[in-house]
């Protein structure tokens, strides 16, 4: 009987260590020097906007805010693996991934405000929006994805999710229609082992989140999610599988939230901070800083350049954004139908 | 002493608990770190792991587990962290929780409680302040509960744990920590379907939840103008039907405010209640405060999808004037 192989955790995915060395160069993906300085700059830049978000919130600026911090290597070497024509399907903590695939800065920053709005992804960006109850996205992308195998369009589609989400039945129910159906998904879970408070042994007893796979009859793999090349080259690989018909892949992206889950949340009350200083050393911005300087493709002026210039974008984005003028309380009843009904229409004739 | 609600309902429960060592509690967050709003602080210092339980994030789970642990002799009160996270239980709560009793003709019941924070006010993200009550009081073999206040939430919490019937309880958040007042230390219980009449004698102004805080500030802005009589339902299934006919046939006139949207909310149960008990007293048609029949917006549009102190306030003036 054909056995297909299920991932354990001495078999996770890696190409650079945490001191920036290529373990094995024939793991290496093609990636020319910009490529590589491009994934940084997202990775930076994405760091940036966590700050400048966080301190935008305890200023009464933004609503609640997930930040991504530590999860930087998961997002861009995914999202930088896609190709022009794949589909992006995001979850509340994607904003690296979302800004890479060409989601406007200011927007993201309007609908985190929140304006509605802000959740209308331009047209030639593709994208779905933004879902906020855990893991109901996967079946929206498993569908997507079905879809486009249907009208033969030679498109991958990936999803973003967390680990809490694999426990939920949307995902379960997602990943098999997935492989009932051999659609061209990539189902990214970034197991950053933590769901606010509750540890990822409380979510599943099994040993990888990846091994799951293994069940709906397709590939698994966990990859190290510090390690933007290993995230990159597995993502290319499942995104090149899934768009030549030969079906889904999960890929668990073993991180770490460095921050907290979000602006409403205190760590600390769950989580030593030996376990964050532990992972703190193994931060995947540093970790492709040092390959970068060690290749001699890197200056400390690059880094200067670098950081002053993503504070500019996200400053101008956070402006462009403030300076929009409020929405009209009409708003709210504009989009419910195609055409307001006539019940609507009396019902927004209250607000006057 | 001066409880805010989230400490009243914490109380309840570890006073419950400490009595009864077959209640556990289930939900996301709801251990270590006592809840996203703090609801459950304490108690897994106090009772462990084994009965202040942190589960898999999984809303039909948390319900569909309870419903077996139930039966097996225990007591579960379940934490869905938020109201906008109760649909995927919905499954359960619609096909079972309401229906055991009556399948297993009295062989098995649900002494089993599903709590949550309930409604909007507090600006949040999406998915983090709609309110579910139209749903779930579509339901039968449920009760639910809504309390306003930290008195009401003690008491009727204690209710609720020690019912035989499966009840949903709805807190309030925008209430959770706006109103602190006298909280017995020792336990008591209020009846469940039993409203809180404010004696007034021209109009009769109906609300359950954080809505009743905002008939309160109504009622302070109106003054002396008005003798307003308010309700404070704190349950909807069952209904104290008697405290609302009879007010209404004293004051002749009803204002109801309801959070949700309008369409098949609350408030058209009780017209029809009124329309059915009440009619030749009327002395003005009843006028209902609601959301509108849309998703629930964002917090730039929340407060004018939300009834306003002003929108009650013109709505009673509407009602007199009539
Ligand atoms: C269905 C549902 N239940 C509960 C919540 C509240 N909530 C928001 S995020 C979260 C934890 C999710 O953890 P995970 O899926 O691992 O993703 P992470 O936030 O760690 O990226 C919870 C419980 C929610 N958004 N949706």
């Amino acid at each position: 009987m054909p056995r297909t192989k299920v991932p354990a955790k001495s078999d996770m995915f890696q190409i650079l260590d945490p001191e920036g060395n290529v373990l094995d160069k024939k793991l290496m993906p093609k990636l020319t020097d910009d490529d590589i300085r491009k994934m940084y700059g997202y990775m930076v830049l994405a760091r940036k906007w966590d700050e400048i978000a966080w301190n935008l919130q305890r200023e009464g600026r933004l609503l609640t805010f997930a930040p991504l911090t530590g999860q930087e290597a998961s997002q861009v070497g995914s999202a930088y693996a896609m190709e022009k024509d794949d589909w992006l399907f995001p979850m509340y903590r994607s904003n690296a991934a979302m800004i890479l695939r060409g989601m406007p800065m200011d927007l993201l920053f309007q609908y985190w405000s929140g304006d509605e709005r802000g959740l209308k992804i331009p047209d030639d960006v593709n994208m779905f929006t933004i879902a906020i109850p855990v893991g109901t996205q996967i079946p929206h992308a498993a569908g997507f994805a079905w879809g486009m195998k249907i009208q033969k369009k030679k498109v991958g589609v990936v999803v973003y999710f967390g680990d809490a989400a694999t426990s939920k039945g949307d995902f379960h129910e997602g990943l098999n229609f997935a492989g009932v159906f051999k659609a061209p998904l990539v189902a990214i879970c970034e197991n950053n082992q933590y769901a606010i408070s509750v540890p990822r042994s409380r979510q599943t007893a099994s040993e990888t989140i990846a091994q799951k796979a293994a069940a709906y009859g397709f590939e698994g793999v966990q990859v190290d999610g510090n390690d933007v090349f290993a995230v990159y080259k597995v993502t290319k690989d499942a995104l090149d599988k899934a768009r030549n018909g030969n079906g889904p892949t999960l890929i668990e992206c073993f991180t770490y939230r460095l921050g907290a889950h979000t602006t409403s949340d205190d760590p600390t009350k769950y989580r030593p901070v030996e376990e964050v200083e532990y992972w703190k050393k193994r931060d995947p911005i540093d970790r492709l800083r040092k390959f970068m300087v060690k290749k001699g493709i890197w200056s400390d002026s690059d880094e200067q350049k670098l950081l002053a210039n993503v504070e500019v974008r996200v400053n101008d984005a956070v402006k462009k954004a403030e300076a929009v003028e409020a929405p009209k309380p009409e708003d709210m009843f504009n989009y419910v139908y195609e055409k307001a009904t006539e019940q609507l229409r009396q019902q927004m004739s209250e607000l006057k | 002493m001066k409880l805010n609600m989230v400490q009243a309902i914490n109380l309840a429960l570890k006073q419950e608990m400490e009595k009864d060592s077959s209640i556990i509690l289930l939900g996301e967050d709801i251990g270590k770190n006592g809840g996203v709003f703090r609801v459950t602080e304490g108690l897994w210092q106090q009772f462990g792991d084994e009965r202040v339980i942190d589960t898999p994030l999984a809303e039909l789970g948390i319900v569909g587990t309870s419903i077996g642990l139930a039966i097996s002799g225990m007591k579960p009160v379940a934490e869905i962290q938020f109201d906008g996270f109760t649909p995927p239980a919905l499954d359960q709560i619609i096909s079972h929780v309401g229906r055991i009793r009556n399948r297993s003709r009295g062989r098995f019941h649900l002494q089993m409680v599903i709590r949550f924070p309930s409604g909007g006010g507090i600006r949040a993200l999406e998915h983090h302040s709609e309110i579910m009550d139209t749903y779930l009081c579509h339901i039968a073999g449920i009760k639910v509960v809504v309390p306003a206040t930290p008195n009401d939430a003690k008491g009727l919490l204690i209710s609720a744990i020690r019912d035989k019937d499966p009840v949903i309880f709805m807190e309030p958040k925008k209430v959770y920590r706006a109103i602190k007042e006298e909280v017995p230390e020792e336990e008591y219980t209020i009846p469940i379907g039993e409203a809180k009449v404010r004696e007034g004698d021209d109009v009769t102004v109906i609300a359950w939840g954080a809505m009743v805080k905002t008939v309160n500030e109504a009622r302070e802005k109106i003054g002396d103008k008005y003798s307003v009589e308010t309700i404070n339902l704190r349950s909807l299934k069952p209904l104290d039907t008697n405290a609302v006919v009879k007010s209404v046939k004293k004051t002749g006139r009803a204002v109801i405010v309801q959070e949700g949207p309008r369409t098949l909310g609350f408030a058209a149960e009780l017209i029809a209640l009124i329309n059915e008990k009440a009619f030749l007293s009327l002395e003005a048609p009843i006028k209902r405060v609601t959301g509108f029949d849309v998703p629930t917006p964002l917090p730039k549009l929340e407060n004018y999808y939300l009834p306003s102190v002003d929108k009650v306030v013109n709505a009673i003036e509407d009602v007199m004037r009539f």
